[in-house]
């Protein structure tokens, strides 16, 4: 036994990591070394916590106090008060709206919403110690599977829970079962994909990377139930620590007997391997992931046949994505109607979603389905950053849509979002304040998309290419009156046309924003102003002469020589040759140059002009 | 690994070791580690504390620390926490009497009055 | 030596997207030559354009020389949102590069990339294995050099 006496839980998700966790912990065994401490605290390396706009943060028990932001000056002082002295350190804890310090995790309002079932263990155990798995129940329902259920009651199981797909597309879990398990080969496959690849979504690699052992007997519960004997992990190249971190999982579990021939004395044999990518999106669209597999370009074919009937190699195969399995152990532990008894009618349980953007506690969280975006982005995501308005919220990254004020009591859940216009797609909450634009944050998504699409079916490479020209015009100042219907035009055609699902959905943020935004793409071509301020050649800077003092520092700060002026006359920009760079307005003392949405008029005439001369050229 | 009751038995020494955070804990020993508790030894009380609770295998007994507890003049000082009891405290501890705390009253479940200085809260 | 990294891996087409990082990871500068393409074209007994096919389809691939140190910088909306635009012209600058360059003493390349999935802590960029978030222009002057300093 241990004489340890402090578990000192320190969070080494990626994101904790590039905020500098290794060092924390590094410093840690330095001063522990110094003081003759080691032998009585544990430092362990866990999963994400899920606040990363916090990180580094750790969690130190029996307390359960929870540190954020620490640096490594802070080190010495947590040893010398906290763990010498016992007096926890007030500054780097977490404030309350009244400045007052919370001290323990359990009362971070941050946690206070959640209800964690997939990440159940993240941030609480130590991803690379197997026993720690087991300590918290790990590998209980797949022992209870194998010997006391067969594979038909496994599936009834599943569909009694009412598990739905965590990857985007909400397909019930069960139902993929069931097709692998009905279909007859001499091989069966099961593929855990963690080509997670969703702009803003990155609870795949946190469970990857917190909890290991949980996806994993996820996958052989699902692989017994449909007579899998191979598994593989497809995880996306930019992941290095989560590879890690399951082939190591493999490993040990290879070691202790769980995995390999006649697993917890049953018939059951499995083992698994781990693939990677190499940097592609649409390698997250399955049969895509499986060509990748095989070796070959990740270019997505035709559905059917679906991979339950022909998949890897052509054998009958499941994909089921990582927060899916991660949700699996859980369910057999407790029991299907534990599961469904959470969420709402037609989804069931809860789901892990990443916020980000402008919202004060970025990071993971897992909250029932059916919860209100308010309470969502408000309520556990502690709601804006800075004194600026919340605007929209883009749901499901670029396949996804954008939700505004109107929408925020509505419950998240499959349908809802489906409904209007938004999707679950992976959980990436992406939030917006009313700095953005929401034509240029539409270019931006579309943008991705071209980027990422294989080119292999027309709609989706030249569709989405012609769509983001239309944009790009747009924001540009040469916007059309015509360019809103063709762009829906366009969108339902590359809906309808794509051939998978990368195509049939990248259309959603600019339908969704000509949706409920419609006035600012009108503004932007009928006005040719962008009101946020965002399209530099939608805006122009201006110098308000009552104000300005003729001090000239804009003019001698100017990169392109546009302003001229003297003492007396104050300071003019010449519009025409001005690039927008915003110089003036940064080091003028009086505040005296704004930036003010709309092109200038005389910008507006020379390009009428210039538009005529061409024609009349011609 | 081959059956459920090997698991069972893993699961168990597993959860003995990381009964830190929060686990079946019959007994909590409370340290007071100010500054004038540690000047008075309260180091190596903590640590004596840490090793009889090892040697005898005393898996729900926990041991943590707190901070300067007012009672200075009878450093280190020590408080032993039952669920539905009343909270001990032993004060001028030392390496010895610890030695003693823990063999009469977190075995045995008999207070040493003699090192007493308080009852209940 | 190509052919020495091919013969760590069985000669299945399965194993090519492993072959070719693990060339490119080995080669000082970081590339697939087409001379490897070759040795693996050889060694898998599979035709150079379904290689060349799979090396130009994954952006992870480079089949021109670059520098020792591989930035890759997150151009997706999350990081854009929180000012990735003005961490590149930053590494511009700092570097004398545009995307998609090496610097002149051959130690950085600058790359675009898609998400990271270390979105909490955008703006993200990726150094070879390591994820640098929450970056401002002034961390990363410290990381640069700090890398630099590195080698």
């Amino acid at each position: 036994m241990s004489l340890k006496r402090i578990d000192l839980l320190i969070c080494c998700g990626s994101g904790c990591i590039s905020a500098g966790a290794i060092k924390i912990k590094e410093r840690f065994h330095e001063v522990l070394n110094e003081k003759g401490m080691t032998n009585e605290i544990n430092i362990i390396e866990t999963g994400c916590m899920g606040p990363c706009d916090y990180g580094p943060v750790m969690v130190i028990y029996p307390e359960g106090i929870f540190y954020k932001k620490v640096t490594p000056e802070d080190v010495e002082e947590i040893v010398n008060d906290h763990f010498m002295k016992g007096r926890p350190v007030k500054r780097l804890m977490l404030q309350d709206d009244e400045e007052q310090a919370i001290s323990a995790k359990k009362d971070v309002p941050f946690y206070q919403k959640q209800v964690k079932v997939a990440l159940e263990n993240c941030g609480y155990i130590d991803p690379e110690s197997l026993d720690e798995y087991i300590a918290t129940g790990g590998y209980e329902a797949l022992g209870t599977v194998l010997t006391t259920m067969s594979p038909q009651e496994t599936i009834e199981l599943m569909k009694a829970s009412g598990l739905r797909g965590r990857g985007g597309g909400g397909f019930p879990t069960h139902i993929k079962w069931q097709m692998v398990h009905d279909a007859k080969a001499d091989q069966k496959y099961y593929i855990c994909n963690g080509d997670e690849g969703d702009p803003g979504a990155f609870m795949d690699r946190s469970l990857l990377e917190g909890d290991p052992h949980r996806v994993l007997e996820g996958m052989m519960i699902g692989a017994y139930a449909m007579g899998a004997s191979r598994g593989f992990f497809y995880i996306r190249a930019e992941y290095p620590l989560a590879i890690q971190r399951i082939k190591q999982a493999i490993a040990q579990a290879h070691e202790a007997g769980l995995m390999g021939d006649n697993i917890f004395g049953s018939q059951f044999c499995f083992d698994a391997e781990v693939r990677t990518g190499a940097g592609a999106f649409v390698c997250g669209e399955e049969t895509a992931l499986i060509h990748s597999i095989e070796g070959s370009r990740g270019n997505p074919t035709p559905k059917p046949p679906y991979p339950a009937i022909s998949g890897l190699w052509g054998k009958p195969t499941v994909v089921n994505n990582v927060e899916t399995l991660g949700n699996i152990p859980t369910i057999y532990r407790k029991g299907p109607e534990w599961f469904a008894s959470m969420g709402t009618a037609t989804s069931k349980g809860t789901k892990v979603f990443a916020l980000t953007g402008d919202i004060r506690n970025t990071g993971l969280v897992e909250v029932p389905m059916g919860i209100s975006l308010r309470e969502l982005i408000f309520d556990v995501g502690g709601g804006m950053v800075g004194d600026h308005k919340f605007k929209a919220v883009q749901l499901g990254g670029p396949s996804g849509g954008c939700l505004t004020t109107e929408h925020l009591d509505v419950g998240v859940d499959y349908e809802t979002l489906k409904e209007k216009g938004a999707m679950m797609g992976s959980g990436g909450v992406i939030v917006m304040n009313d700095q953005k634009c929401m034509v240029n944050v539409a270019k931006f998504f579309m943008d991705f998309c071209v980027d990422e699409s294989c080119g292999k079916c027309s709609p989706c490479r030249i569709g989405l290419k012609q769509m983001y020209g239309i944009l790009e015009r747009i924001t540009n100042g040469d916007g059309r009156e015509e360019d809103i219907d063709e762009l829906i035009r366009l969108g339902e055609a590359v809906n309808k046309l794509s051939l998978c699902g990368l195509g049939q959905t990248a259309p959603n943020p600019v339908l969704s924003t000509l949706r409920y935004f419609r006035n600012e793409y009108e503004s932007h071509i009928r006005d040719k102003a962008c009101n946020t301020k965002v399209c530099l050649p939608l805006i122009h800077f201006d110098i308000d002469k009552d104000k300005c003092i003729g001090c000239s520092l804009c003019a001698r700060k100017c990169p392109v020589n546009c302003i001229t002026g003297s003492r007396d006359e104050k300071y003019t920009i010449h519009q025409l040759d001005c690039i927008k760079c915003g110089n003036c307005q940064e080091v003028c003392p009086v505040k005296a140059v704004g930036r003010i949405p709309g092109m200038h008029p005389e910008m507006i005439a020379k390009r009428e002009a210039d538009k005529q001369r061409l024609a009349s050229e011609d | 690994m081959k059956t459920l009751a090997d698991l069972k038995k893993i699961r168990e020494k597993a959860q003995e070791e990381m009964k830190l955070r929060g686990g079946n804990v019959r007994m909590k020993i409370v340290v007071g580690m100010g500054t004038s508790g540690i000047a008075m030894g309260a180091r190596e009380v903590m640590k004596t504390f840490l090793e009889e609770i090892a040697n005898r295998n005393l898996t729900d007994v926990l041991v943590t620390q707190t901070g300067e507890k007012g009672l200075s003049s009878m450093e280190p000082v020590v408080d032993v926490i039952e669920d539905g009891k009343d909270k001990i405290t032993y004060g001028n501890m030392s390496p010895e009497k610890v030695k003693k705390v823990v063999v009469e009253h977190i075995v045995n479940g008999r207070i040493v009055s003699d090192f007493v200085v308080a009852t209940g809260n | 030596m190509y052919k020495e990294i091919c013969s760590k891996y069985e000669a299945t087409k399965d194993n090519l997207i492993y072959i070719l990082h693990d060339i490119q990871d080995t080669h000082p500068q970081h590339y697939i030559s087409d001379e490897a393409v070759t040795a693996i074209s050889e060694y898998l007994s599979i035709p150079p354009n379904h290689i060349y096919g799979v090396l130009t389809f994954y952006t992870m691939y480079s089949t021109k020389p670059r520098g020792k140190n591989i930035i890759r910088l997150c151009e997706s909306p999350p990081c854009y949102i929180k000012g990735s635009e003005n961490i590149l012209r930053k590494l511009k600058v700092l570097l004398g590069v545009d995307t998609g360059e090496t610097s002149k003493d051959g130690q950085f390349t600058l790359e675009l990339c898609a998400c990271l999935g270390v979105c909490g802590n955008a703006p993200v960029m990726m150094i070879n294995d390591n994820v640098y978030g929450d970056l401002t222009e002034e961390k990363v002057v410290e990381i640069i050099e700090k890398v630099r300093r590195g080698n």
